[in-house]
């Protein structure tokens, strides 16, 4: 509680606040530097280490060009380190509490751990599979992973901002390479449209993004999270005293949050800021479409949680009443867009005949179903028992836990077929159980867990998200449920329908292509992600512990 | 000891699923053997449950199934996701022992049906197996969560083996055979959900934690925890969830939604969901279609097994969880069961199609299941006596038995004839008892056990339903009894179309062979059954009356203590009861005006 209420008041930006201002210089040196020094040792050390893999791997490439598996195993190596550093062994994840670490601008609490060991285990997971699959060549790899190393330490920045310039940050280091990486194969004129569409919507979003900070931080008077939190509550307290001008600085915000949603949307892919997706996935291979999908929609639902929660649930009970009006409008925006997002994500997917539209719609809706946990989790942040809030992001833990295997073995699977098939055309997978019976069936578990059936861990998530939003107790949030759970009966017709066309279809007679065997690479990784389906459900319990233990910190 | 019950179970439940796995990875290339193999693994698995059915010769045998004990038996618990409250929860009594039976006896006749599949048999087999598994697992679990999964789990296997190995139009029955049920299927999710967070497990007293398995004895430490603690605690176990649903403050009975109480929802999800599989008018549009598409031995398994999980899910969950929501809406769901008695029974008059028609009788025979159960005979006027609701419960559940095996039989007959001449044209059959004597006389004995002719299974049901019902409703009783007489009618018209006449006159004529060994020895243990439950009835009376009792008399019990709570003005001031109710509507419609003012 102290230690939270020093991390509020401690603010770099607002003069104010700051106790700090009045010191000497070289006080406040040496206090920078030990709130800077002291994470880079202790809870930021995974992303120094990446930074230096990034280093490294580019000084390989120019000094040591001839090895060309390199930029392979080194990336693995840094990766490995940074998983190492970045996962709680030791079964806590209490992260760095005080002093603030990096003056106040990230947090270092259970969520952002939990969030970057899933965000470092899914790239972990993605490295041998572009290795297997070809894409990128030997000779571009290098630059391949040296753009999602990048992209990855933004996307650790986003789930630990707690300053709007960190977002901003951090944002932006997360779309930039991900707008070369979606260009990708050079060759291919789909590849370059991928990258234009996709780096000119980005633009766009970042630049209206921009302008929604700048109205709430000077609407505010300060671009530090805690602070702008205090700051809305002293202006709800003025509320009934100063009538006009609390409205006009409430519309100002609520046209910053939705601005501020325009940045965050675009890079969850929700509706209406989706119209990026289906392109840029039909352009960018099979690969990059996997990094795209996972990693960076879970460092933007990370965000999400991290800026609807910095204004809907504070640490003082007292104030934390004052926020009701917040909530309200973050309730409504959120979930009116899970709902709307979900929905059209689970009907644009229906008349989609290549395969990366379709998981493109799929993804959507998929961000739709954990948004409506965010939703349910800013509806009970008011209660005094924290625990329902807690719970609420936890589903969403174990969703993105989860969603992380389905949809990486999801492209995958697509990236293995268009190896052998030469094409990503749901038509083309035709029969294909006949020739690969082992990988058909693998797919067909991604599929229905992508759908939510039990025995799959697609079920465990959405049966933990669905749980949270019924626990609630309220009607708006219920009316979310039944969307949802309307949304997985609509959902059902394109998931089997891919397995229909695999399974029951013909096979055509002029099939040359040959078999993909679970004995190879391919087939092996392929069944091993499949396996998880299987293995994440039974092990449910597991997850829910872990998800649980993600959030302990977030909301103290 | 629950070890022991553990492997037991476990094995029922697991042993086709490992089946289907060996089957998996051993690369066996000779679909004879893999064929054999399946048909050993339902075997054993039926050995299995025969011997937990068989009489035990002590006293107390663990594993053995106890007759004319009317509570869970042989409960096996342990935690699977504690973080949720979900456990491995198994067990069995007089309503779910019965049917596991007729499932592991139905899967081996199936099993054996299953010889003239050619296409693919490895994936035949594997999918069989593993629905095997799922039916099982239906039956035996006590857990909510559990029960859901292993729901679930039957639907994507009889989605491949409807949609590879059917008929013409396979994809499309069993596109609609996958979202009927997947409907059904998340309102019984949303309805699990509502239980399960509106339950408090603290509302119930030491002995009945005990007899639920939430603790082990009444006097565990476990017992002071739960009641003492300061938030509720939830549960997914059926059974304590029962015993909340039927106390007299039921935490189910606060309001949710548009002023209905979280039971009244609950009940109406979870009979959606079960009246899909049962099937029911007006949900029953995907039933034919499945089974005329389905090839034989799944056709077998559907009507035999899978629409019993629906009256099973409505005995188990709808009416002991949900009682004050069954009792308001006991109209609703005896009008559904006398509907698609009437109805199913014309549909099959209709019929041209011969699967169609045996589809459509089933859509009329389990209307008989619902009608027994929702007919609530016990009642203010005669006193609550449990006894003629008793009779129709006990109706139903033996009308279930009696159905699976009838039906299944019926399937198996029609499929028989299809091999041969590859039609089912109703009116271009004929004279087919001269040219297969024995076949036609199986076929008219299963059928007649369909009609409901005394001496054969389906009449002890039909007449404990309209019985039973006679007390709740004169009407429907006698309009459940006259359905007998159409249901004679298809039934007599078809034998008469098929077996009778001078000679078969349609396609194939020459195919047509004597029935085999193999299907003799299918066809006729079904025959077998339905003679022998259709004289001694008490043999399977024995195995399920017990239990149905108890949830009856549980119910009975619960509607006096209902009706006395909701009504004590009645009963002492009587005539002047009215009058003051009218005088308080009045000042309330007052109140708002004068707060206006």
């Amino acid at each position: 509680m102290n230690d939270e209420f020093a991390r509020s008041e401690y603010c770099p930006l607002t003069t104010d606040h700051c106790p700090l201002i009045s010191v000497n210089l070289s006080d406040l040196l040496q206090d920078v530097l030990s709130s800077t020094t002291g994470p880079l040792m202790g809870s930021f050390r995974p992303e120094v280490v990446i930074s230096i893999t990034i280093l490294v791997i580019l000084l390989q490439r120019t000094f040591l060009p001839a090895w060309k598996l390199g930029a392979f195993y080194l990336m693995l190596l840094g990766l490995g380190t940074a998983f190492y550093f970045v996962v709680p062994w030791h079964g806590t994840m209490e992260g760095m509490k005080s002093p603030p670490p990096f003056t106040g601008m990230l947090v270092a609490d259970s969520f952002s751990v939990g969030l970057r060991t899933l965000l470092y285990l899914f790239t972990l997971l993605l490295i041998p599979f572009t290795q297997i699959s070809g894409v990128p060549k030997r000779e571009d790899a290098a630059e391949f992973y040296v753009l999602v190393l990048g992209a990855l330490l933004g996307m650790s920045l986003m789930v630990a901002a707690n300053h709007l310039i960190v977002v901003l940050v951090g944002m932006e280091m997360a779309s930039l390479p991900c707008y070369v990486l979606a260009g990708w194969q050079r060759n291919r004129r789909f590849g370059s449209e991928a990258a234009l569409k996709y780096a000119v919507f980005g633009a766009g979003a970042a630049g209206v993004m921009l302008f929604g900070m700048s109205l709430l931080a000077g609407a505010l008077g300060s671009a530090h999270l805690p602070t702008m939190a205090s700051k809305l509550i002293a202006l709800f307290e003025l509320f009934p005293q100063e009538r006009s001008a609390v409205v006009a600085t409430s519309g100002l915000l609520m046209l910053g949050g939705l601005m501020l949603f325009v940045g965050i949307g675009f890079k969850l892919a929700a509706f209406p800021f989706h119209f990026w997706a289906p392109d840029a996935f039909e352009g960018a291979s099979a690969e990059v479409g996997a990094f795209i999908s996972v990693a960076s929609k879970i460092a933007a639902l990370g965000l999400l949680v991290r800026l609807a929660l910095a204004f809907s649930a504070v640490p003082d009970p007292g104030a934390l009443e004052k926020l009701a009006p917040a909530r309200e409008y973050l309730v409504i925006l959120i979930s009116t867009l899970a709902a709307i997002t979900c929905t059209f994500g689970n009907l644009a997917a229906y008349g989609q005949t290549n395969m990366k539209r379709l998981l493109a719609y799929s993804t959507i809706a998929h961000a739709g179903y954990m948004m409506m946990a965010v939703a349910a989790a800013v509806a009970v942040a008011g209660n005094a028992d924290r625990s329902g809030a807690e719970e609420a992001i936890a589903s969403l833990v174990v969703y993105a836990g989860i969603y992380l295997f389905m949809n990486l073995a999801a492209f995958a699977g697509v990236a293995f077929l268009r190896n052998v098939l030469g094409s990503e055309d749901l038509h083309e997978y035709a029969g294909l159980v006949r020739r690969s019976p082992g990988f058909t069936v693998c797919m067909a578990l991604v599929m229905f867990s992508l759908l939510g059936l039990p025995p799959l861990a697609g079920f465990t998530a959405k049966f933990a998200v669905f749980k949270a939003l019924y626990e609630t107790g309220k009607s708006p949030i219920h009316a979310l449920l039944a969307i949802g759970v309307l949304n997985t009966v609509l959902s059902l017709f394109y998931y089997l329908r891919v397995v229909k066309v695999m399974v029951i279809d013909p096979e055509p007679a002029d099939r040359t292509a040959p078999e993909i065997p679970l004995r190879s690479a391919a087939g092996g990784y392929f069944f091993l992600l499949a396996s998880f389906m299987l293995l994440l459900f039974f092990f449910s319990g597991g997850v829910a512990n872990w998800a649980r233990r993600a959030v302990e910190s977030l909301l103290m | 000891m629950s070890d022991f019950l553990t492997t037991l179970l476990s094995s029922v439940i697991f042993l086709p699923a490992l089946g289907a796995l060996l089957l998996c990875i051993v690369p066996i290339r000779s679909d004879r053997f893999i064929k054999q193999f399946s048909l050993a693994v339902t075997a054993v698995v039926f050995a299995i449950t025969l011997w937990m059915a068989w009489p035990a010769s002590s006293a107390n045998e663990p594993g053995r199934f106890a007759l004319g004990m009317a509570n869970m038996q042989s409960m096996v618990l342990h935690e699977w996701i504690p973080s949720w409250n979900i456990y491995y929860f198994l067990g069995i009594d007089g309503i779910s022992f019965p049917l596991a039976l007729l499932t592991s006896f139905l899967s081996v006749l199936a099993m054996g049906a299953s010889w003239p599949i050619a296409k693919h048999v490895k994936g035949y087999c594997v999918l069989f197996l593993l629905l095997e598994t799922g039916m099982l697992g239906v039956f035996m679990s006590l857990d909510f969560f559990l029960f859901y999964v292993f729901w679930e789990v039957m639907l994507l296997p009889m989605y491949f083996l409807i949609g590879i190995w059917g008929g013409p139009r396979r994809e499309y029955a069993a596109i609609k055979f996958f979202l009927f049920t997947l409907v059904g299927s998340v309102l019984l999710l949303v309805a699990m959900l509502m239980l399960y967070f509106n339950s408090d497990l603290r509302l119930l007293g030491p002995q009945q934690l005990a007899d639920c398995r939430v603790v082990e004895t009444k006097d565990a430490p476990e017992v002071q925890n739960i009641l003492k603690d300061a938030k509720p605690v939830h549960t997914f176990n059926i059974l304590a969830l029962a015993e909340m649903g039927q106390a007299e403050r039921s935490p189910f009975a606060q309001a949710l939604w548009l002023g209905k109480s979280v039971s009244w929802w609950a009940f109406l999800f979870m009979f959606i969901g079960f009246v899909i599989k049962l099937p029911a008018v007006p949900v029953h549009t995907w039933l034919p279609e499945a089974h005329v598409e389905a090839p034989t031995p799944i056709s077998m398994i559907l009507a035999g097994v899978l629409l019993k999980m629906g009256g099973y899910g409505v005995l188990r969950f709808c009416y002991p969880i949900c009682p004050d929501a069954a009792y308001e809406l006991a109209w609703l769901v005896c009008g559904i069961g006398t509907l698609s008695m009437v109805y199913g029974a014309f549909a099959a008059l209709a019929q041209k199609d011969f699967k169609r028609l045996v589809a459509y009788s089933s859509v009329s025979h389990m209307g008989y299941v619902l009608l027994g159960i929702g007919a609530w005979s016990a009642y203010a006027g005669n006193n609550y006596n449990a006894d003629y609701w008793m009779w129709g419960m006990n109706g139903a559940m033996f009308q279930m038995i009696a159905h699976g095996l009838s039906s299944a039989g019926m399937f198996f007959l029609v499929g028989v004839i299809y091999d041969r001449v590859h039609h089912r044209n109703l009116d271009q059959f004929g004279g087919l008892f001269a040219k297969m004597p024995l076949y036609s006389g199986i076929s008219v004995g299963i059928f007649f056990a369909a009609l409901g002719l005394p001496g054969l299974c389906g009449f002890i049901g039909e007449v404990f339903v309209v019985l039973g019902c006679w007390s709740y409703s004169t009407a429907l009783a006698v309009l459940a009894a006259s359905v007998v007489v159409l249901t004679a009618g298809y039934i007599l018209w078809t034998i008469q179309r098929v077996y009778l006449g001078a000679e078969y006159k349609g396609p194939h004529g020459d195919a047509i062979t004597p029935i085999t060994f193999r299907e003799t020895a299918i066809a006729v243990p079904l025959l077998a059954l339905a003679v022998v439950f259709g004289v001694y009835p008490k043999a399977m009376f024995d195995y399920m009356s017990p239990s149905i009792d108890k949830t009856v008399n549980a119910l009975a019990d619960w509607t006096r203590g209902h009706e006395k709570q909701k009504s004590p003005g009645d009963i002492i001031i009587g005539g002047v009861t009215p009058r003051i109710i009218i005088q308080e509507e009045e000042e309330e419609k007052l109140n708002p005006m004068m707060n206006d003012e």
